[in-house]
């Protein structure tokens, strides 16, 4: 931190985030110290968002209490679903017992801002996923982040895939349970601001919003990453190799500069998949490049087909736009 | 003149003609082993791959025996009845030929065409029994086949491997003994014959000849028969290895020519080539303008890239004088070619140096035979294309190429491939045994059904053991219509096609079918009807593509999420978007893989 404490130019943070990983490995005095770092190395806002990512297995009440003695004000639980069987098949250690506990524990402990992260897509029936989306209506959280599963190749799921011991759905189911979610949660009181997150009205995730509204973040860690605006930077994921680096006291990582192309396509990727969309004024202000004149075709057929919107110069997508952003995002892409 | 071998192979598609040429090279010493490399006279890389031969080659080797130099010119010919005519020419060009026999396949159809047109120039025929190694050679059956065909006796056929190079001295001396030396009169007017031609960037065309009579000389001024054209002879030379340029080229012998000829096309295979002063009185005869046989429309992707296309036949056409094209609109794909090739196989050839060569990515569109649509007044539209078709009533009526088609087949596969034959609107004449168990059928055909997938279906039923030759036979009267194609209501004109009308229905049918496997869903869902005229006879439909979002993209996959979509749009490029749907390359060739 720092080797790294110019990056953010004295710009004041607004979010920490503990997450990528399993920081509930860590202990109550590493905790501080990475957090009396921050403050030493930057200016933290009064009203900064402290999120700390841990699965329910980890979130005893003496760990809660020890986070929000601390000073963290944002808990988001890897819960993923509350069927035993589900989460068995998933592979993870805890059981919708212990999940629903650690929920209970978090409020008891005094936390006002809990989000749940839950899986859709496991299997084909939608009866599951209704089960447990009204589970976690149940309790009452601020913030559900829901995620398709998603199979890639090379990774856990994507072997397992591989062997059979994963199967994958298909697309209508996927697109179903996305629709579902929405109903049910919007239903319930939930705003849908992205893709893959609801909450409570004005709740919003602020330190992931700042991913989709393109602004600075320093990423602490191996294979963190980190943007300010010009360039995206990576650090070297291998842990013994960004020990030594850090040792040696210098700081490896992956440097990429974005071209205005780059920018530009970045700005569609991020912020289409949101509520508050992409301001192409401001696109064509800041990089000179008008997506209006350039990709009219596209844009008509979004709104003719109701799978966008275009409120003043704000393009945004619907949420029948949302299923199938991302080939709306590669059609409006420029080259 | 007298030590002069003028010779060819006629030889199946892999019976091994290529790597004789190779052993026959290496054993005259023509190439030493550091410039070996297997099929050396299949220079382009598409020939290798394939195993097949393209173009002709000639090639000079040198052969000493009894203290008397043998002087050996190999004239290779392309494998594949798309260039019958070239094969006929490099055949005119000599005096012997190697019949090469996979002993462990037997005779195919296409050896037997070749093999005849040699007898009728009364070549000497030297039959060779090529990989008698393999286990499954069949050394007597096989022999017997070629005593049947050409009359031989049994010790007249050579025993081979060229794999393994057993035989190969054997070939040699039977070539020296056998093959008559050429005739001709060294002092006659200068009478010579183009076989082949080659493009040199630097040094422009290159004729490859062969002489009858007379002498040509370096610094001659000289004429080509038939197009008229004169040249002044800049180099001559003989074809080694590397090209050699000699003084002159006498009576006999083959070589090359050049003069500075910028246009293939002026380099007519089959054409006569004799002195400005002092001309022969007679042409050779057999020269023919090759005539296309199947059409299609070459697009580029990328409409910007329609120049570069032009650039690029222009530059094809150099060493492929039998590629025909002219410029062509559709309302689909814009700006394009409609091309004219020899046959299918000439198209793949076209298409996959113009991808390789040129690095063009290109659109073929539906191919099609010529048909000629009569006028009430007797006249006739040539018809190359679908969209030239005139509408039913300003013709009288249609007439479409017939061919002749020779088939040979163990006689377990008659009944498939009468049955197919039928299927292709085909009449059955004559069925010859040539041995008891196998068969040459002929049938009378229309050439569009064998332009498609006759050949892959033929050598399909008959598990391999069924070889196609077939010859034009001229034009009859037909009841073809033509078949649209419309995406979402768009008329796509580069898929229409003309078809029998008795078949319009199931080729609909399956093309509508075919190309909902090929397009990928889009936005919204794609309708697709086939129809004749007004009439749809046949619909299916492409289904809206339902989810296509990944799940997360917080701040570490924002790099390769962006990646990922740029690499989705690359992808699309190779598309082409006709009204609202995008089609991919492939799609355009449905046709062909109808099944």
């Amino acid at each position: 931190m720092e080797l790294r404490k110019g990056y953010l130019k004295d710009e004041p943070v607004e979010s920490i985030y503990f997450g990528g990983g399993t920081p509930s490995l860590l202990e109550e005095s590493e905790i501080r110290l990475l957090i009396d770092q921050i403050r030493e190395n930057h200016s933290v806002e009064r009203d900064v968002e402290i999120t700390f990512e841990a699965n329910p297995e980890n979130l005893s009440i003496e760990y809660l209490e020890c986070l929000k003695s601390l000073g963290i004000n944002r808990i988001s639980i890897g819960i993923q679903s509350f069927n035993d069987l589900q989460l068995k098949y998933l592979n993870r250690n805890h059981n919708a017992n212990e999940a629903i506990n650690s929920f209970e524990n978090a409020r008891r402990v005094g936390f006002d801002n809990i989000n749940i992260d839950l899986i859709y897509g496991i299997s084909e029936e939608n009866t599951i996923w209704q089960a447990n989306i009204s589970q976690a209506l149940d309790l009452s959280p601020e913030h559900i982040s829901a995620y398709c599963l998603t199979i890639e190749e090379k990774t856990v799921f994507g072997n397992w895939h591989k062997t059979g011991k994963l199967l994958g759905i298909n697309e209508e189911t996927g697109a179903s349970h996305f629709e579902s979610a929405h109903t049910s949660l919007s239903k319930a009181g939930f705003q849908h601001y992205e893709i893959s997150n609801f909450c409570k009205p004005g709740l919003y995730a602020k330190h992931n919003t700042s991913y989709w509204k393109n602004r600075k973040y320093l990423g602490v860690g191996p294979g963190a990453h980190s943007y300010d605006m010009n360039t995206r930077q990576y650090n070297v994921s291998n842990n013994a190799l960004y020990i030594k680096s850090l040792n040696g006291g210098n700081f490896s990582s992956k440097v990429e500069k974005l071209t205005t192309i780059d920018k530009v396509n970045e700005c569609l990727l991020t912020g289409l998949r949101t509520i508050w969309g992409c301001n192409l004024e401001e696109i064509n202000n800041k990089h000179g490049i008008d997506l209006l004149e350039k990709k009219i075709r596209s844009i008509n057929h979004l709104l003719s087909s109701g799978l966008g919107k275009l409120d003043k110069a704000t393009l945004s997508l619907t949420t029948s736009g949302w299923l199938i952003a991302d080939k709306i995002v590669s059609d409006l892409m420029i080259d | 003149m007298d030590n002069i071998r003028n010779f060819c192979i006629i030889a199946h598609i892999d019976h091994g003609k290529s790597t004789l040429a190779d052993r026959l090279l290496e054993s005259t010493g023509t190439v030493s082993g550091r410039d070996m490399q297997a099929q050396l006279l299949d220079n382009m890389d598409l020939e290798r791959e394939r195993g097949i031969t393209i173009k002709s080659h000639a090639i000079q080797m040198d052969y000493s025996k009894d203290g008397n130099l043998y002087i050996l010119n190999l004239i290779d010919t392309p494998g594949h009845v798309d260039f019958s005519y070239e094969v006929s020419r490099s055949i005119a060009a000599c005096e012997g030929a190697l019949l090469v026999v996979d002993a462990s396949q037997g005779i195919e159809a296409q050896t037997i065409s070749n093999l005849y047109l040699a007898i009728e120039h009364d070549l000497e025929i030297i039959p060779v029994l090529n990989k008698i190694d393999l286990p499954g050679a069949m050394v007597e059956e096989v022999s017997d086949q070629i005593m049947d065909l050409i009359g031989c006796k049994r010790e007249d056929i050579l025993l081979a491997s060229a794999k393994e190079g057993i035989g190969i001295t054997e070939i040699l001396e039977a070539i020296v003994n056998k093959v008559p030396a050429p005739g001709g009169d060294p002092n006659a007017p200068l009478q010579a014959m183009i076989f082949d031609s080659m493009y040199n960037p630097f040094r422009g065309v290159e004729v490859i000849l062969r002489v009858f009579n007379g002498t040509m000389n370096k610094g001659d001024l000289v004429k080509f028969f038939n197009t008229g054209k004169t040249y002044n002879v800049d180099e001559v030379g003989i074809l080694k290895l590397n090209h050699q340029p000699v003084k002159s080229i006498g009576a006999g012998n083959v070589g090359y020519l050049v003069s500075g000829i910028k246009e293939a096309r002026e380099v007519k295979v089959g054409d006569t080539i004799t002195h400005v002063d002092n001309p022969t009185k007679q042409a050779i005869k057999g020269f023919e303008d090759v005539k296309p046989m199947v059409f299609a429309g070459i697009y580029p992707v990328e409409t910007s890239e329609y120049e570069e296309l032009r650039s690029s036949l222009e530059k094809l056409q150099l060493n492929d004088a039998s590629l025909v094209w002219e410029p062509e609109t559709s309302a689909a794909l814009g700006f394009g070619f409609r091309c004219g090739f020899l046959g299918m196989l000439h198209l793949e050839i076209v298409q996959e140096r113009l991808e390789r060569e040129f690095d063009m990515t290109v659109i073929t569109t539906v191919p099609s035979v010529q048909y000629h649509a009569i006028k009430t007044d007797k006249s006739i539209i040539k018809v190359n294309a679908p969209s030239e078709m005139p509408e039913g009533n300003l013709i009288s009526h249609v007439e479409e190429p017939f061919i002749k088609a020779q088939i040979i087949t163990k006689s377990d596969f008659i009944g498939v491939v009468i049955k197919l034959c039928m299927d292709k609107r085909g009449t059955i004449g004559n069925q010859v045994y040539l041995t008891a168990d196998r068969v040459e059928l002929s049938f009378e055909m229309p050439l569009a059904e064998i332009v498609f997938d006759f050949f892959d279906r033929l050598k399909t039923i008959s598990r391999g053991y069924a070889s196609l030759d077939y010859e034009l036979i001229g034009f009859r009267k037909s009841d073809v219509i033509k078949l649209d194609i419309k995406l979402n209501n768009d008329k796509v004109d580069a898929l229409s096609a003309i078809v029998h009308r008795a078949k319009a229905y199931e080729w609909g049918k399956r093309l509508c079918v075919k190309l909902r496997e090929l397009l990928p869903r889009q936005m919204f869902e794609i309708a697709i009807q086939a129809s004749i005229g007004s009439k749809v006879i046949a619909r299916e439909s492409v289904r809206a593509m339902r989810k296509n979002v990944i799940a997360k993209c917080y701040g570490g996959d924002i790099t390769r999420k962006r990646k990922l979509l740029e690499k989705q749009k690359k992808g699309k490029k190779r598309m082409r978007q006709i009204g609202n749907v995008e089609i991919p390359q492939e799609a355009f060739m449905a046709v062909l893989k109808l099944d």
